[in-house]
């Protein structure tokens, strides 16, 4: 009887204790509404006849003034990005008798070029008469073209101003990115004061990612204006007004400059030899992860952008089937092909599942035991007998395929992790994908239906030779590549390596961040990978020797060639498509020089062929420039 | 049923349930809903002065009071228990996303507070003034009021943990309204006078140390608050023409549209968080007692709901909901009048832009609920 009525007690008296909580806090409210009234009536009863003088009085109104972006450099002190003088047609409603005539007479002058008249008109009077309407931008030929007639259009005017221009237009594009008109997304993610006077801001690569930094800090100026509030005097924009004791100037603090880790030479050589074939090519310094050049064809022209971009060039550009607006070097998801098979040859050896110097025999195709399906390698008459050395050097698809199979597919998925397949690089620009690297984890959460959840042994086969389910961006293969080189040290790939004081000079310099290194049981494993990445491109049998014929530098490399077939599908399928190898995309791995690598690279020509003679050209290109040759003419093909 | 009556809540009689036809029926608490919509037509009445008549500007206001709506209507009809139920995961899912923030979070305005899904970005900070409430008052609600020591001490957990991880973000001001929005809920759950007494000092003690741990724009804040002439062309302008803009409003305004503060574009953000002072200029004192009192009838008819919620989670979320929204009431009118500083609160339901329409129009659909499930008890 007692516990049954002791929670019915608590329960009236929990109720109380609410109410009494809820009375106080009501009566916390009431007095925080009287102070606010009391406030309100000091303000507005009491203090109302000082408060109204000075709003009549109020002739003083701060207007923001606009910091200068900071530029950007290459490591060599190449600028990149750059601000211009600009022009712009400017309109005062009020000084405009005839605001149709006005507008047809500067669109037949070809001042006014794509835009809606109707529109255009509307918005120009929709506003106070005294406020200055931009019209459009001009180039400095039509700038110079309005000046001479500008006495015919009262009311109309030139106004200066800066923007956006890249020199090198679309040659580091997916690199250093575009700045844009700020669009209303920008507009939640930004401070509005700090943005009250700057009209574009940094929307992809380096110019997003470090926008913080390179726009600097804005200023005010005081403007005295009438009751109307027509100005009439404004310091920051009137010869000598500065001297104007009773207003304010506080001048705005330009953006830093950056200093990246690009090298326009390397970016130039690169992009020249991509020439019109889509795909990317990323150099990187394997000492500190600086990234020399990162390339993806087509580009297309920033300064588009920075200018204004009329609506019918957007939907151009993002309906073009070469897609430029696409960052392959970062996104771009291809199959890595023979390109992994150094970094899965040192797996091998890491989990002891292979013995480097024992010949295996390649006759041309492999049969999983038990089963009749023959695994093809891409030379149709074998390689003979093969040890790892020579597996790679040959790039032999027969001998990696046995090699993943005794691997298993739990410890080939783990190394490729460990060179950072599967995940972001980390590096300073957004837009990265991870990229695939299968396992039997993996196709359990990627596949709803339970019969697609179970890992075929078949699919561990062609993952030894970088098909199938294995996906990588091709930053994500010079990032490996150049752990490969430096023997298992990594850095997170950067593009910024300092900034600038725009005023003083005063260089920060940014310090390399170290990532995770790959651990190998024994450090004599990495030179006989090296060695065989080596022999790729010096044996008389290597795969890539043709590429880097000649080169006055030592470098080692891989060749690999992806196969396009979608993940899933019937496995005969490239026997019965054995024509089609024209729409294979390239690829070529490669760093130098081989004792000391100072560069990685990585490249991927999308459906270019076989990876010594479509991406090979390429990687060629950029070593050659990095190297100081000029010119290397025809001698490697 | 089909005819309304505005029924204060004395009697539990003849409730309001049925407002559509066929039998169907749809809760709304009847008070609450009108109030709201009174606020938010007057909101838009000065909105449409202080954007100078700019359409699409409206037209995006109007769209999230749709929303908002839509989240007051939808949440009106969900009984308090499953709010209950799903409060621990709301709580711990916002509270993932806090922790993704840190990691992954977007940099805006120099600070970490924004996720990007896509196309949308948010601040999980906002989620977390509703969250921590819910969560305290779920922490609560099978234990017996008033809270024990220990209890009190996970209760302050709930609180102080994301409070300061969203001061980490930097965001000051959100994580100060989280700690608001908490602490009032711990208020409400009897907790003894001789711990809020120790609370206080401690929070009195620790100020100092606060201090130091202020990033600089933080601190400078302050400063422009006790002296906002020290920086007339900056973060001092603002509160200055404010005042202006105010006090030269008068007892009866100087009229709709004609506010020469607001046109002439002497004030700062007068569409978000300066809209009260666009209202003072244009309506004068009796604009403001008239908006004052229409928000006090809005947490008049909230404290009632929670005094009369049948058990302790209810008349905690009712509580601490309703309290909450005076304190972003007072805090935008203290911070646009210069009794406090300046944090980025905007005016409940009259502001335009943000999540704080949405949000704050679920809360009271929250409350709707609650009210709903006493009369259905009744019944």
């Amino acid at each position: 009887m007692e516990n049954a009525e002791r929670p019915l007690k608590d329960q009236m008296r929990e109720q109380k204790l609410f109410q009494s909580r809820v009375i106080a806090c009501a009566v916390g409210v009431l007095l925080l509404t009287a102070m606010l009234v009391g406030r309100l009536v000091q303000l507005q009863v009491v203090d109302t006849q000082h408060f109204t003088e000075l709003s009549e009085g109020n002739r003083i109104r701060t207007a923001p003034l606009a910091p200068t972006r900071g530029l950007i450099f290459d490591r060599n002190g190449l600028l990149i990005a750059e601000n211009l003088p600009t022009w712009q047609l400017v309109a005062v409603p009020e000084e405009i008798d005839d605001l149709d005539g006005t507008l047809n007479a500067l669109t037949r002058l070809d001042l006014l070029t794509d835009v809606d008249l109707e529109e255009l008109a509307g918005s120009v009077r929709s506003r106070l008469g005294f406020e200055r309407v931009t019209l459009g931008n001009l180039s400095e030929s039509q700038a110079a073209r309005f000046a001479v007639r500008r006495h015919r259009y009262p009311g109309v005017d030139i106004q200066e101003g800066l923007v956006r221009h890249y020199p090198y237009a679309g040659a580091g594009v997916h690199a250093v990115g575009y700045v844009g008109s700020i669009s209303s997304e920008d507009l939640e993610l930004i401070d509005r004061g700090e943005y009250a006077a700057t009209s574009q801001i940094g929307k992809t690569g380096v110019e997003r990612s470090y926008e913080s930094v390179l726009h600097g800090q804005v200023g005010y100026r005081q403007q005295e204006v009438n009751a109307q509030g027509r100005v009439l005097l404004d310091p920051a924009m009137t010869e000598g007004g500065e001297n104007q004791p009773s207003l304010l100037t506080r001048w705005p603090t330009p953006g830093r400059h950056l200093i990246l880790s690009i090298d326009m030479r390397l970016q130039l050589a690169g992009a020249r030899a991509m020439g019109v074939q889509r795909g990317a090519a990323v150099a990187i310094d394997p000492r500190n992860g600086d990234l020399l050049a990162l390339i993806s064809t087509p580009g297309f022209d920033p300064n588009r952008f920075a200018a204004g971009l009329s609506r019918n060039d957007y939907v151009a550009l993002t309906t073009d089937p070469d897609n430029p607006l696409f960052n392959r070097a970062l996104s771009g998801r291809y199959p890595p092909g023979s390109t992994i098979k150094p970094m899965l040859g040192l797996a091998a050896l890491h989990h002891e599942s292979v013995d480097p110097h024992e010949d295996h025999y390649c006759g041309g195709s492999y049969r999983l035991p038990g089963s009749t399906h023959r695994y093809r390698d891409w030379r149709p008459q074998g390689h003979g007998a093969m040890n790892l050395h020579s597996a790679i050097v040959e790039s032999c698809d027969v001998y990696f395929y046995q090699l993943a199979v005794e691997l298993g597919i739990d410890s080939l998925g783990s190394s490729l992790t460990a060179f950072g397949f599967g995940a972001p690089t980390g590096i300073d620009i957004s837009g990265e994908a991870a990229g695939i690297v299968p396992s039997r984890e993996w196709k359990r959460q990627q596949f709803a239906n339970p019969a697609d959840q179970v890992w075929f042994p078949g699919e561990t086969v062609i993952a030894g030779i970088g098909q199938g389910y294995t996906q990588v961006t091709p930053l994500q293969l010079a990032h490996a590549s150049a752990a490969v080189a430096a023997s298992g040290q990594r850095f997170r790939p950067r593009l910024l390596i300092g900034t600038e004081d725009a005023v003083s000079g005063a260089f920060e310099q940014a310090e390399p961040v170290e990532a995770d290194p790959v651990h190998v049981a024994d450090e004599s494993h990495w030179q006989m990978i090296q060695d065989a990445m080596f022999g790729v491109t010096n044996e008389p049998s290597g795969s890539g020797l043709t590429a880097m014929l000649g080169t006055p530098y030592t470098v080692a490399g891989k060749t690999g060639t992806a196969q396009v077939f979608s993940v899933g599908q019937d496995e005969e399928y490239d026997e019965e498509n054995i024509d089609e190898r024209l729409r294979d995309h390239g690829l070529f791995v490669a760093f130098a020089p081989f004792d000391a690598p100072e560069i990685a690279v990585a490249v991927v020509v999308e459906n270019g062929g076989g990876g010594n003679r479509a991406a090979g050209p390429v990687a060629r290109a950029i070593l050659d420039a990095y190297f100081g040759i000029e010119d290397h003419g025809d001698s490697y093909d | 049923m089909a005819t309304a009556t505005i029924d204060w809540g004395a009697n539990q009689q003849r409730p309001l349930r049925s407002l559509l036809p066929g039998g169907i029926s749809l809760n709304v608490d009847l008070p609450l809903l009108l109030t709201m919509l009174a606020i938010t037509g007057f909101g838009f009445i000065v909105l449409y002065s202080a954007v100078g008549e700019n359409g699409s500007l409206l037209l995006r206001q109007a769209v999230r009071c749709g929303v908002g709506l839509c989240a007051f209507l939808v949440l009106a009809q969900v009984p308090p228990k499953y709010l209950r139920a799903f409060t621990p995961w709301v709580f711990c899912g916002v509270f993932g996303l806090l922790l993704l923030v840190m990691v992954d979070g977007q940099v805006g305005k120099g600070a970490q507070r924004w996720l990007s899904l896509g196309v949308v970005s948010f601040q999980p900070s906002e989620f977390m003034k509703l969250a921590v409430p819910l969560m305290v008052a779920w922490f609560m609600h099978d234990r017996s009021l008033p809270p024990t020591l220990p209890q009190v001490a996970v209760l302050v957990l709930i609180v102080l943990v994301p409070a300061l991880l969203i001061a980490r973000q930097p965001d000051l001001g959100t994580a100060l309204l989280v700690v608001a929005a908490g602490s009032l809920t711990i208020l409400l759950t009897g907790v003894s006078k001789r711990i809020i007494a120790a609370v206080g000092l401690v929070g009195l003690v620790s100020a100092p140390i606060a201090w130091q741990f202020m990033l600089d724009y933080q601190r400078a804040r302050v400063f422009t608050f006790l002296n906002p002439e020290s920086d007339p062309l900056g973060a001092g302008y603002n509160i200055i023409q404010s005042k202006i803009a105010i006090g030269s409003g008068g007892l009866f305004g100087k009229g709709w549209l004609n506010g020469t503060q607001a046109h002439l574009e002497f004030l700062p953000e007068r569409s978000t968080d300066f809209i009260f002072a666009v209202m003072a200029e244009e309506f004068g004192l009796m604009g403001l007692l008239l908006l004052l009192a229409l928000y006090l009838v809005l947490v008049g008819r909230g404290l009632f709901i929670a005094l009369a919620a049948q058990d302790t989670f209810t008349r905690l979320v009712a509580g601490s909901l309703t309290l909450t929204f005076f304190v972003y009431v007072f805090v935008n009118a203290g911070m646009v009048s210069g009794l406090l500083p300046i944090v980025g609160v905007p005016l409940p339901l009259v502001s335009a832009g943000g999540t704080s329409m949405v949000t704050l129009m679920a809360g009271f659909g929250m409350l709707a609920a609650i009210s709903g499930q006493k009369k259905r008890l009744a019944a």
